[in-house]
């Protein structure tokens, strides 16, 4: 991974304001936290300012939350860098966030990452498409090693995807009709590829597990 | 009181100390390096790896605290490999470029890689490269060297208060830096530089000058402010290269200003390193005795009271001393060692010293600041306040113009008005102090420095005295010493002001005073002006001839009709009396250039010029008479209570707001004013402050 990039001066905003929207949320967001720590809620906030701004948080909304905070703002750059959730650089409109730890890599992660480059061509952390609507991101383990290997865009995490469907994936957003948020494979959840392996015969009791089932037979007898 | 056994020590440490610190005090050395005993704890070098029995793994001793039964070992095979095994993760990373480091020969981590490393790495990837920062004139950073301590970000935001410096990314890819690559905006910048372990900050001015082996080092006291921090000075030949703190807890503990520590370099700049004499107009060079002749031919036919002397801010108390038995000789009255015209001295000494000590502000609970912004006049005594702030409640309060100190003020008011309301008790801060246990104020230079002087002295000794800031040493009913409290401080900007004031450097009966002696000069009375040092004197003189003693060719020697070069405060043996009334003992580490001569020997050998020989030869015998006539010179290092009594005359104060004295912290006497790097400093920290068109150039309206 590299260090993050940190927008250039010309990209940066002149100014950078609450709207009346987060102004709410701060004060529900800052309130659950004790009198004299409201520094605690630095990482919502950053969050928020992200949400506000485009997906990226420029260095005035830094000193936004310093303020509102009453934290230094060296300390709040620092909570910025440190997770990788937070984009100190403008991003597309599509944030594509590919995971190459080790089950991604090993359930097939070079080729979404050949796909992306064949179809977008980036391969370098925090580049972008020409028309600016991808951006890419390599990252670490995305916690859904049972549907390997994922890409997160934006919020949602797209699973189980090879080089077809990660170029379905891309395809789909350039066009606008996002996919369905999990499995491009179509599988449920993280269950097998064909079906239930487990608990079956929950299934074919009508959910009343035989065992449930004979001691209800045997109590009843009883009465 | 937990009882632990280290290496098979017993020790008891006081409940709440850590483990490493129990090692210490068993005398085992653990080595560390984000473990510092002034800031907080951070725990993140994993460096102090010891062994402790029942545990499953070596423990982190700094920051885990000591318990009763604990059995520690340090130099078990499971301390000694863990401590091995984190020396090689250091390392992997670090360049080892020791041959082209700045901190080689006095590196932490060259020290414990030596004493607690393997002989070589098995690493042998890449390593990283870090980028270096921006971090002022006076912090020069080599960044991959960085082992990640955080012991400068702990310093800037703790002890110096600027919330500047932190630790971005993580991981491989953390890196220290300022925010935005701004400059460190502190006065206590630099000493992040002694913090550092390694060769991550190093001394931009001292940037690949010598190694440290190769310098005679002289323990000294500094004169830049008048708290007298205790510093190293290390020479090469008669150079001095660089100027280090030296620990003494009731002053300046283990730091040092910026300006203490960097403006050396004037000492090579500017220097005047022969006698001139004033001919045609023309200032030429001459010899030493060409010189007295040419001060005892002004002499001739002067009258006594018609001569008169000033004393500068630098000066040791010998030289002080042998002018005023000279002035005295030659009959004499108009001597002062006040250049900023304070109205003080003459009284007790109570009246004109830091009583509560500096480390007395550490048990002080209420605080009033007058005409004083410590942060610039004496900036560790700043630093004391804001340990003290630290520590728990205490309120502050102040009078002058609002700065920013780096701890919260109540701002009272700007000038005399506010004085006034709290002395006579109708201030709302007045029944603050008089509510707390062990109230203290602090009267700064900018509010003794006036017409009115004397009476807003008066005014804060009865503040003191009616908020309880006085109190006696006494005894309690079992015997037992209550020690007494005074709350009353003077704060000098001067190093040898307070020596000038014990011995007494101040107008005689009917003698002039600095004012006295610029009008006296200006309108003929003065014929003679004799200045051993003193450069800050506002006016001009007149026809006056003019004698000027010192070591810079600043504003005193423009002036001047005879020249006579004499020692700065790295080049003489002298005593200083620091605003405490702590007496302490420069030492010389070089020789003055050229012709200059250390300059109570100057006005020895003046004295014989004019027929008015000084009974002293050595430095000794000057010694052994000050110390007759004034005995607080015999205590070194010794705070005696001073006698509390009247002084200041009650009287109107006017309304004009208090100024506050320092006006460049960078730049306050001739050494400060001759030096490059405090140049750079003014141009990097004051002038973009000022207000004008922001290069500076723009009258403040409190410039000289």
């Amino acid at each position: 991974m590299s260090t993050k990039p940190i927008a250039e001066a010309h990209q940066q905003p002149d100014s950078f304001a609450w709207t009346d929207d987060s102004k709410a949320k701060i004060a529900t967001i800052v309130a659950k936290y004790p009198e004299g720590r409201q520094a605690s809620a630095v990482i919502p906030l950053l969050d928020l300012a992200q949400r506000q701004h485009d997906n990226w948080i420029p260095l005035k909304a830094i000193d936004a939350i310093a303020e509102t905070l009453d934290m230094p703002r060296i300390r709040v750059l620092e909570v910025a860098t440190f997770y990788t959730m937070f984009n100190l650089a403008p991003v597309g409109k599509w944030f594509l966030q590919a995971c190459t730890t080790t089950p991604c890599w090993l359930r097939g992660s070079d080729d979404v990452m050949r796909c992306i480059k064949d179809k977008l061509g980036l391969s370098k952390n925090f580049t972008s498409t020409a028309d600016g609507q991808f951006t890419l991101l390599e990252v670490e383990c995305l916690g859904v090693c049972a549907n390997a290997p994922v890409v997160q865009v934006n919020d949602d995490v797209y699973e189980d995807l090879d080089y077809d469907l990660t170029a379905k994936l891309i395809d789909d957003l350039k066009a606008g009709n996002v996919p369905a948020v999990g499995s491009m494979a179509g599988r449920r959840g993280s269950m097998s590829k064909d079906g239930p392996t487990s608990l079956v015969s929950l299934k074919d009791s009508d959910g009343v597990p035989p065992w449930f089932a004979e001691k209800q037979a045997s109590a009843g007898g009883d009465d | 009181m937990p009882k632990l056994t280290v290496d098979g020590v017993e020790v008891e440490v006081p409940a709440g100390s850590t483990v490493l610190q129990a090692c210490e005090a068993a005398g085992a050395e653990v080595p560390r390096f984000c473990f510092h005993d002034r800031l907080s704890i951070a725990g993140n070098c994993r460096m102090c790896l010891v062994e402790m029995e029942k545990a499953p793994k070596p423990i982190a001793s700094c920051a885990f605290p000591a318990g009763d039964g604990m059995v520690i070992h340090t130099k078990s095979e499971v301390a000694r490999k863990a401590q091995k095994g984190t020396m090689e993760f250091l390392l992997i990373n670090h360049p080892l470029d020791c041959p082209i480091c700045d901190q080689g020969g006095e590196c932490d981590l060259q020290d414990q890689a030596m004493g607690y490393g393997f002989h070589s790495s098995r690493y042998d990837e890449n390593k990283r490269a870090v980028t270096d920062k921006h971090m002022g004139p006076l912090v020069k950073t080599i960044m991959t060297r960085c082992i990640h301590c955080t012991r400068c970000v702990r310093f800037s935001t703790e002890i110096a208060g600027v919330t500047d410096m932190g630790m971005l990314n993580r991981g491989e890819d953390a890196e220290i830096t300022t925010y935005l690559e701004k400059a460190i905006d502190s006065e206590l910048s630099a000493n992040v530089i002694d913090l550092c372990p390694v060769g991550a900050l190093t001394s931009k001015p001292y940037a690949f000058v010598a190694r440290p082996w190769e310098l005679k080092k002289t323990e000294t006291v500094d004169v830049m402010d008048a708290v007298g921090s205790n510093i190293r000075v290390d020479a090469r030949g008669s150079e001095v290269l660089r100027v280090l703190p030296r620990l003494h807890e009731d002053v300046n503990e283990e730091w040092i200003s910026d300006k203490t520590r960097y403006a050396c370099d004037g000492l090579k700049r500017q220097r005047l390193d022969r006698p001139y004499v004033r001919k045609d107009g023309k200032l030429q060079p001459a010899s030493w005795p060409e010189a007295f002749a040419a001060v005892a031919g002004a002499m001739k036919g002067v009258s006594g009271g018609q001569m008169a002397a000033i004393a500068g801010d630098t000066v040791d108390a010998e030289s002080m001393y042998a002018l005023k038995r000279l002035m005295g000789a030659l009959g004499s009255g108009n001597i002062d060692c006040r250049q900023d015209g304070a109205k003080i001295g003459g009284g007790p000494r109570a009246g004109y010293v830091f009583n509560t000590t500096i480390a007395g502000i550490e048990r002080a609970d209420a605080l009033l600041l007058i005409g004083t912004n410590p942060r610039w006049e004496a900036s560790l005594v700043n630093a004391r306040i804001r340990k003290r702030w630290l520590q728990g409640p205490i309120s502050i309060g102040m009078i002058g113009a609002p700065v920013d100190l780096t701890y919260d003020v109540e701002h009272l008011g700007a000038g005399p008005k506010t004085l006034a309301e709290v002395a006579d008790g109708s201030h709302a801060f007045a029944k603050v102090l008089k509510d707390a246990k062990r109230p203290m104020l602090i009267v700064g230079m900018g509010a003794l420095a006036r017409e009115d002087g004397a009476a807003v002295l008066a005014a804060a000794r009865k503040i003191a005295d009616d908020t309880g800031m006085i109190v006696a040493a006494s005894q309690d009913e079992e015997g037992n010493e209550v020690p007494g409290w005074n709350g009353f401080n003077v704060l000098h900007t001067a190093a040898s002001r307070v020596a000038g004031l014990d011995m007494g450097f101040l107008p005689g009966e009917g003698g002039r005073d600095v004012a006295g002696i610029v009008a006296g000069a200006k309108s003929g009375d003065v014929k003679l002006v004799y200045l051993l040092g003193a450069d800050e004197v506002d006016g001009d003189f007149g026809d006056a001839f003019v004698v000027y003693q010192g070591h810079h060719g600043d504003r005193g020697a423009h002036g001047a009709d005879v020249i006579l070069p004499g020692a700065a405060y790295t080049e003489k043996d002298g005593l200083y009396v620091n605003t405490e009334g702590r007496v302490q003992m420069g030492v010389s580490a070089a020789f003055p250039p050229g012709e200059a001569r250390e300059d109570w020997k100057i006005v020895r050998a003046l004295s014989e010029a004019v027929g008015k020989t000084l009974p002293f030869t050595t430095l000794d015998d000057v010694r052994a008479a000050l110390r007759q006539d004034h005995p607080t010179f015999a205590a070194i290092d010794t705070i005696e209570a001073a006698e509390w009594g009247d002084f200041g005359k009650a009287g109107s104060m006017d309304g004009a707001p208090f100024a506050y004295p320092v006006d460049n912290f960078y730049m306050t006497d001739p050494i400060s004013r001759a030096s490059k790097t405090m140049a750079e400093c003014t141009e990097a920290f004051v002038l973009p402050k000022r207000p004008g068109d922001g290069t500076g150039a723009a009258a403040t309206g409190t410039d000289g």
